[in-house]
């Protein structure tokens, strides 16, 4: 029997990785507390109703649902916490201004995201809603990188896009939805024959520019490429200068990708994803989803990110394990000695970690991994060096 | 491993690039068709070559095992294509996806009559897409090669393989009654390594573009 194997693509998290990614997750959400932040915990499941609102396809066939034995209503396991932070603006906070909000927690994929992708990805990250300019996406953006900053990570380097580009052209071509949906397959995978193929019959505005989209991607010279090659389109136009304003601020590496249309269900501007040294795909990703809200019965124009805790762990710096200090138990409590109590308690309101051997395992101390031990010379606890 | 692996398919494909990696400046250091190694330098310093079974080659560009690739459409389509760019129609090894029956078998009567059909092939996926787009029912048979046998020894109505000549399929006397998609070698591109690393991998991709024109 293998009652122990976990399924697939799900796995534990052991001390060592577990560590890194709780002092991640705590000095992320203190960063977020700074700027304003305020903290949210949506539940893990709700009905698929409200779950999937506006959310698309890929979010409705990548959540684990099940039937409400208190109800009998269809319920989801949250796929993405974003849906639910934009429910809660919308319907429980209900306020006029500029709502800033943040999260962390675990969410749950029917299927890996990408291959090699765990099931459980452990997601944090933070949103603004209610402000449609390019200053709410600047500010996002600038916390993104300083969160990355903060972890220390390598080689960080942004992807962004404008999902407007690819709209604003097939709208003004008046392409229908089964086109649109084959274009937006296409340009996906660069396909550039599909592409070709399919642009076949539209007026040579519309075929030239959506030919150009797989190609235009790279350095900051893309946006002065896309402003030549591109229709003149308000959209299209202002979605350029979003990004031109964006690249101008990034604080890493920013290139673009003009085809890049991730989330084109529901999002509605620029969208970014951030990749770093040491992981393979995205560490973080995010957008503009003006549209969201409008699902919940109150449009809200809403922009954040998200970043996939394990992925940033694995290429964030390492500290080292930090090292404990062995104490003598406390067995008894008022006859000890309460010299010993008081100096295990300055030592841990220090900051270190002190554990007490329990009597009958001093031959299994190594596990422990204590360099050194609390030990009385004279009358007084001190702390010395642990010899082997 | 640093520097930018491509992964090439065995067989038809390989045979065929070996003309393209010569104009894109990639010529193996060894001939991939005699050597029994797996990994090949090429004249360019930074780059190798990595011989796979054609149908494995999407999966390894996929996980970024390799960079780039050259696989057919056939096993592209197969595939999904998931994670990766298809920017490239390379042009060569061109044949055509193709329905074939029996010699005399009235494919075209058993599907407007609504028959249940079984189908043997290598492709699955695109066979089970290409009949439900037909809303023809079908009862799909996976068979790994010899495609053609199935059909002459009554295992299944008709076939879905790819036809280059149709000679094998005169030889064993069956005949092809409907085009599923023209088939062809792509460049794919693992869609992170587009990403990370596109001061490499761009310059090859348009000296593939430049070779595929010619």
């Amino acid at each position: 029997m293998r009652t122990w194997l976990l399924p697939e693509y799900i796995e534990d998290m052991l001390p060592e990785e577990a560590a890194r990614i709780e002092r991640l997750r705590r000095a992320i959400l203190d960063l977020f507390e700074c700027w304003g932040y305020q903290l949210l915990m949506p539940p893990l499941l709700e009905y698929v109703d409200s779950l999937l609102t506006g959310t698309g396809h890929d979010l409705d066939l990548r959540t684990f649902k099940l039937v409400d034995q208190l109800s009998g209503r269809m319920m989801g396991v949250r796929a993405d916490i974003t849906p639910q932070v934009a429910r809660i603006d919308a319907h429980l906070l209900n306020r006029q201004g500029v709502t800033r909000l943040c999260y962390a927690g675990s969410v749950l994929h029917t299927r890996p995201a990408v291959p090699d992708a765990t099931r459980e990805p452990l997601q944090i990250g933070a949103e603004v809603y209610g402000h449609a300019g390019v200053e709410s996406d600047l500010e996002v953006q600038r916390l993104l990188c300083r969160a990355l900053e903060i972890a220390g990570v390598k080689g960080a380097r942004i992807d962004i896009g404008h999902v407007a580009v690819f709209r604003g052209i097939v709208r003004a071509a008046g392409v229908g939805a089964e086109l649109e949906s084959e274009l937006f397959e296409a340009l996906q995978r660069k396909d550039v024959p599909a592409v070709k193929e399919l642009t076949r019959g539209l007026e040579r505005g519309a075929r030239e520019a959506l030919r150009a989209l797989p190609e235009l991607y790279g350095g900051p010279e893309v946006l002065s490429l896309a402003a030549k090659r591109l229709p003149r389109l308000k959209e299209v136009g202002a979605a350029l200068h979003t990004l031109k304003a964006l690249w101008r601020v990034c604080a890493i590496p920013a290139s673009f990708d003009l085809a890049e249309l991730r989330g084109y269900h529901y999002h509605s501007g620029v969208v970014f994803d951030v990749y770093c040294d040491g992981v393979a795909g995205a560490v973080a990703r995010g957008g503009r989803y003006d549209e969201v809200g409008k699902a919940f019965g109150r449009p809200r124009p809403a922009t954040g990110f998200s970043i996939d805790l394990r992925k940033l762990a694995g290429s964030a710096a390492r500290p080292g394990p930090r090292a404990a200090i062995l104490a003598p138990v406390q067995a008894r409590r008022n006859a000890g000695d309460a010299g010993l109590a008081r100096a295990i308690e300055k030592l841990r309101a220090a900051g270190e970690i002190v554990i007490e051997e329990l009597p009958g395992h001093e031959t299994h101390r190594a596990e422990l991994g204590c360099t050194r031990r609390l030990a009385r010379k004279g009358g007084v606890w001190k702390v010395e060096k642990l010899r082997k | 491993m640093t520097g930018i692996g491509i992964a090439l398919s065995k067989g038809r494909i390989l045979r065929e690039t070996g003309p393209l990696l010569a104009r894109v400046g990639l010529r193996p250091k060894e001939d991939p068709e005699t050597s029994r190694k797996l990994i090949f330098a090429t004249e360019h310093p930074g780059v190798r070559l990595i011989v796979l079974r054609a149908a494995d080659t999407p999966t390894y560009v996929q996980y970024g095992a390799a960079d780039l690739g050259i696989a057919g459409k056939d096993v592209l389509h197969e595939h999904g294509g998931a994670g990766l760019y298809q920017p490239l129609d390379l042009g060569i090894a061109r044949c055509r996806m193709m329905v074939a029956v029996r010699k005399g078998f009235e494919y075209e009567g058993a599907v407007r009559r609504g028959a249940r059909l079984r189908i043997a092939t290598k492709y699955v996926r695109t066979t089970r897409e290409h009949f439900a787009a037909k809303g023809v029912h079908v009862d799909l048979i996976h068979l790994y090669g010899s495609m053609e046998l199935a059909p002459v020894l009554g295992l299944a109505d008709a076939i879905v393989d790819l036809v280059a000549s149709g000679r094998t399929l005169t030889a064993n006397g069956l005949v092809s009654v409907e085009e599923i998609m023209p088939v062809s070698a792509r460049l794919i591109v693992n869609q992170a390594a587009l990403k990370t690393k596109r001061a490499q991998l761009q310059p090859l991709i348009d000296a593939f573009a430049e070779a595929a024109l010619r």
